[in-house]
């Protein structure tokens, strides 16, 4: 049955990952009338997913905590889709469309992983690191499975440490990043204690899982499912039979809201002023959108935008010199797990790059800019409108992401129209109605 | 212990503890979640509702991202098998 909500909020929060849950939080303490938007079933975006086995760490726990307190309204599994006009975004929950205002709006839209082709990357159990890991958040059992965990990031080791947890074994451990980043890496941490103690906590519960760097994914090998996985290690090709490959490069921003609005983006990030103001009037971002930084960062962002947009600055600006510190880990991360230049040779040319559309980088490769491949191929034109391939070509051949254009995602024509749906009949009520 | 959800994937049923997605109950079903253009099996890559290859049609409505809907008691889900 269809019905939609009309609704004004002080601060709109699109997310509630950490630097969502934190702007929320703490813009509610201030007294304002907040709501927060997000497409996921439960509280905790990505790097708190809770799922099935709930619970998480202890910072999580507490911020949830902190959030539920000061009870901000908060709309699960509803994704914002568009804008009608300044102050006013639509968003879609299952078929209920809602149209929300806000007079300030946080984006706190996180980071998806960067998926690069590799010659059997669309055989089903080939999945992102990050991918797996939710999906075993979401109640798949992993037990007993053999994963191969490849890619670049931290994100590779905190995975595989879970799946380790989960009873999963770890034949390997794939970094793309040659030992020298990763050392320079090391070092760089001296001055995050903090992230050190994360470290070692992984590492006692990696345990024995076998870590090569230089060593990355060639192909995914098996006939309609998978079977085995070749990676060059050190320059020697290794096949390694495995259930499940978890590969991911690293993360990259979801921006794609921000671009729509009409924020600048620099580098591709959202741009930011001290109080997480983006160039657009009472639009804030924070988090993974302004610049991979991980949790902390995040948080502390969010906690900026939060009491900035309920009007606390003082609050926010004493909070600027922890901020600055964290930031020092963004372009550290950068340069660790920069995906090296060997890897534009892994795919094929019949490799898809476009999964959506089934694209292969044959017939991409012979034009010379995302448009004119997007028009000629409808390579990026599918479902997920070019986040799984835009990333990917950007890699590949240096190409700029291209335009967004509403709606941010696919949505329902009937939440496109903005309009009061007609008023639910008693009779439908009873009947089920006719949609 | 969790309590156990019973749905449909392809008519058939599959018993999952509530909170699991329904994409994970489509790889327990042992299906794939779609065929692609050029009829590829496919299944979830991204696991947070920005790839679309889990995407399923859940009591009647075409399009919906497993890997976001929650398994409901009595949900009938059909892949494009």
């Amino acid at each position: 049955m269809t019905s939609a909500e009309r609704k004004q909020f002080d601060v709109l929060v699109v997310g509630a990952g950490p630097a969502g849950i934190a702007a929320a939080t703490r813009a509610a303490e201030c007294g304002a009338h907040v709501a927060v938007v997000d497409d996921n079933p439960a509280l905790g975006g990505q790097i708190w997913r809770g799922g099935v086995a709930g619970a998480g760490t202890s910072q999580a726990q507490g911020w949830m905590r902190r959030f539920l307190s000061a009870a901000p309204r908060l709309f699960s599994g509803t994704r914002v889709i568009g804008q009608q006009e300044p102050g006013v975004v639509l968003a879609e929950e299952r078929d209920i469309q809602r149209t929300l205002r806000y007079r300030t709006l946080v984006l706190a839209t996180g980071a998806r992983e960067r998926f690069l082709p590799f010659p059997g990357w669309t055989l089903p159990n080939v999945m992102g690191a990050g991918g797996l890991q939710a999906l075993v958040k979401s109640g798949l059992p992993i037990r007993g499975k053999r994963v191969v965990v490849a890619g670049t990031g931290p994100l590779l080791l905190a995975v595989a440490a879970y799946l380790r947890q989960h009873g999963a074994e770890i034949p390997l451990v794939c970094e793309q990043a040659s030992w020298s980043r990763l050392l320079d890496f090391g070092f760089s941490l001296l001055a995050h204690p903090g992230k050190i103690a994360q470290g070692l906590k992984l590492k006692l519960e990696l345990g024995s899982t076998p870590f090569a760097a230089n060593c990355w994914p060639l192909a995914a090998q098996g006939s309609g499912h998978l079977e085995s996985i070749v990676v060059l290690r050190n320059g020697e090709k290794q096949e390694i039979p495995c259930d499940y490959v978890a590969c991911g490069f690293h993360l990259v921003p979801n921006n794609e809201l921000a671009a729509l609005l009409g924020c600048e983006l620099r580098g591709g990030f959202v741009a930011v002023d001290d109080f997480q103001r983006t160039t657009l009037p009472f639009v804030y971002c924070a988090g993974e959108p302004t610049g991979i930084g991980g949790v902390d960062l995040a948080l502390i962002e969010g906690e900026i935008a939060g009491l900035t947009a309920a009007g606390d600055e003082i609050t926010a600006r004493a909070l600027f010199a922890r901020r600055r510190k964290l930031q020092k880990f963004v372009a550290t991360l950068v340069r660790a797990f920069a995906p090296r230049e060997e890897l534009k040779t892994v795919p094929s040319q019949e490799t898809i790059v476009c999964r959506c559309e089934d694209v292969p980088l044959s017939r991409i490769g012979v034009h010379a800019i995302a448009r004119a491949a997007k028009l000629h191929t409808r390579c990026g034109m599918g479902p997920c409108q070019g986040r799984v391939c835009g990333p990917a070509l950007e890699f590949l051949f240096s190409w700029e992401a291209g335009s967004v254009r509403p709606p941010v995602f696919p949505a329902r024509i009937k939440s496109l129209s903005g309009r009061e749906p007609e008023p639910e009949l008693e009779s439908d009520k009873t009947t089920g109605g006719i949609r | 212990m969790s309590e156990q959800i019973t749905l449909t994937v392809n008519g058939l049923p599959v018993s999952v503890p509530r909170g699991t997605t329904v994409a994970v109950a489509v790889l327990l079903a042992g299906a794939v979640c779609r065929h692609s253009v050029t009829d590829e099996p496919r299944a979830p890559l991204c696991g947070m509702g920005i790839c679309y290859e889990c995407r399923v049609k859940i009591d009647g409505v075409a399009h919906c991202r497993g890997c976001q809907t929650l398994c409901e008691h009595g949900m009938n889900v059909r892949t494009d098998d």
